[in-house]
């Protein structure tokens, strides 16, 4: 018995051995690809096929469990119906405008601390709070600030001898209450970015600037802003995506109202699927907002890509 | 340096800008300070209109134990540490392995796949709230901690391999090529090469990771429904629906909820700041 086994000896699992002889000759190319396996099939998995299905599940008409009826274009057709839909649409152009003014702000606040006092690393650090505070809390704060009787708003228009608004029960006024709150973060993800910017300014460009008699917004116009350009633009994309994300202070703050006049197409989608029962029209909502979204995200990749080439 | 340093003017300029630096925190931190002024009171202060004058007494412990006796919050923060540490381990896996695949390997496909991480970082979620939220009911992982950790994990990979693979593609090839003269394995020069040279973006990585996630909504309300797996976002949302004008214990809340990323950022600000500019700036 053990004779037998004798060939085994030297090679006990001969196909192991050519696996292995297999992986050595190979490795360099394989590595990557088995290294990539796993979080690729995720991501596929998790982010990009639900995509597709989102899309294909639009042209369905569908409660969300049971039997799925085609109904071709027939979501997108009642979409352009539907009054609600044209609200959020607005909602989210008066978003996207409001977002704005966070690069702006940005931008000032970033010019008005970026100075060398041994403070300002804590200052600079308040500034940024906002930023990993949850939209939830964000809500609720502001919620509470706009507290038509006890609300700090409230009680700086009475001692103003204005009459105080409900703001949030408004129609007119809710979604800029709303946007005002995601500003708050909003601004803070800008002077993150702009200080960045302005600590890689190129001195030297500066220097001549100032001695060829440039300064405050002249050189802020012609020397410092041409350097920020990346920036501005990397900074003006994320906002407007962001604009457009936006969910969470929707929900904790109005839930869309007073009668569904603060709602955005984020949150039209979500009302229609979970509390409407209906699936396909949600999903119809969503993929209009991605498609929206998407001519941005193709900026953005554009900027990015064309950056990796330049630098190799 | 601009604008022109403020140390090399006189000090009634010094004066004055500091001064205007700290009303405007002041102003900055409004919400904030709103939040821990109600924090702080107690019930028979709100009855009595006092919301924004002197506190009758100190009662931020009181309204602690208070909004965890009327609602399960330490299961809520156990849920949101649970979510957090599992995903921020998942996804510092899963994103080394595919950034240094795509930083220090030639593939076909290469910058396809980068390309794809980027994009999906930003999509909005609502395309993907359907068939995600029924795949993780068909797997039984719905109403459950894992059906988060599954979606979290697979989302924050893409963002967390476009970080990574920006530093990892900053390290000296020669490195690689010495390691592997020496008769390294590839994946021996992962283990012992790589990964010590981007522990400081690991770092910074997991704190920003933590921070989105802790911070994350949207999915709890879609993937969760009771309270054994609700995390802290959803738990404040509820108990602001459910006790209208308790702001003193909402605001307590809030305040507890806010902590673990706030106390974080503090500890980790360099890496933060870093990781949330990398690749926005440069160039």
């Amino acid at each position: 018995m053990i004779q037998k086994g004798g060939a085994f000896i030297a090679s006990p699992f001969p196909n192991r051995c050519r696996m292995f002889r297999f992986w050595q000759s190979n490795q360099a190319w394989l590595t990557p690809v088995v290294l990539l396996l796993l979080p690729v099939g995720l991501f596929l998995l998790m982010i990009v096929i639900p995509i597709v299905q989102s899309i294909w599940t639009s042209f369905y008409e569908w409660d969300g469990t049971g039997e799925a009826t085609w109904i071709g274009l027939g979501n997108y057709a009642e979409l352009i119906g539907d009054p609600q839909f044209f609200v959020s649409l607005k909602n989210n152009i008066i978003w996207i405008l409001m977002f704005l003014l966070a690069p702006v702000f940005g931008l000032a606040l970033a010019l008005f601390l970026n100075q060398p006092l041994r403070e300002l690393r804590f200052i600079k650090a308040v500034f940024f709070l906002p930023l990993v505070l949850a939209p939830v809390i964000i809500g609720v704060v502001f919620t509470w600030f706009y507290d038509p009787t006890f609300g700090i708003v409230a009680i700086v228009s009475r001692a103003l001898g204005l009459q105080p608004i409900a703001i949030l029960s408004n129609e007119t006024f809710v979604t800029f209450g709303i946007i005002a709150a995601a500003l708050w973060a909003q601004i803070a993800f800008c002077l993150v970015l702009f200080l960045a910017g302005l600590s890689q300014l190129d001195a030297e460009l500066i220097a001549a600037g100032r001695i060829d008699g440039a300064s405050g917004w002249k050189l802020l116009r012609h020397i410092v802003l041409p350097q920020l350009r990346s920036v501005t633009f990397v900074a003006t994309i994320i906002t407007v995506i962001g604009s457009l994300r936006n969910f969470d202070l929707i929900s904790v703050m109005t839930q869309g109202g007073p009668y569904g006049s603060s709602t955005v197409l984020a949150y039209q989608m979500y009302e229609a699927t979970i509390f409407s029962y209906r699936a396909g029209y949600g999903a119809a909502i969503a993929t209009v907002l991605f498609l929206i979204m998407s001519i941005w995200i193709a900026a953005f990749l554009w900027h990015t890509l064309r950056r990796e080439e330049r630098m190799g | 340096m601009y604008p022109a340093p403020v140390t090399e003017k006189p000090l009634g300029t010094r004066t004055a800008y500091r001064l205007a630096i700290y009303t405007a925190m002041v102003f900055w931190m409004a919400p904030l300070i709103a939040i821990m002024f109600t924090a702080v009171r107690s019930q028979s202060d709100l009855l009595s209109g006092n919301y924004w004058g002197m506190p009758s007494r100190f009662a931020l412990l009181d309204n602690f134990r208070e909004a965890f006796a009327i609602s399960p919050m330490w299961t809520f923060f156990v849920n949101s540490l649970t979510v957090v540490g599992v995903t921020v381990i998942l996804v510092l896996i899963l994103s080394t392995m595919a950034a240094v695949a795509l930083a220090k390997y030639r593939l076909p496909g290469s910058t396809l796949l980068f390309a794809m991480f980027i994009g999906g970082n930003f999509i909005p979620y609502q395309i993907l709230m359907i068939p995600v939220r029924n795949m993780v009911l068909d797997v039984g992982l719905y109403d459950t901690v894992w059906g988060l950790i599954l979606f979290h994990t697979a989302f924050q990979t893409g963002f967390a391999t476009l970080f990574l693979r920006n530093f990892i593609i900053t390290l000296p090839n020669e490195l690689f090529e010495a390691a592997r003269i020496e008769g390294a394995s590839e994946f021996q020069i992962l283990r012992k090469v790589i990964v010590p040279l981007i522990r400081p973006a690991l770092a910074g990585l997991a704190v920003l990771i933590f921070t989105f996630v802790w911070n994350d909504y949207f999915w709890a309300l879609v993937l969760v429904q009771s309270d054994s797996a609700k995390p802290l976002t959803l738990g404040i949302a509820g108990l602001k629906g459910e006790w209208l004008t308790a702001w003193n214990l909402i605001s307590a809340a809030a305040l507890f909820a806010a902590l673990p990323p706030v106390c974080l950022f503090f500890l980790m600000q360099k890496h933060f700041v870093a990781g949330l500019t990398a690749g926005a700036v440069k160039g």
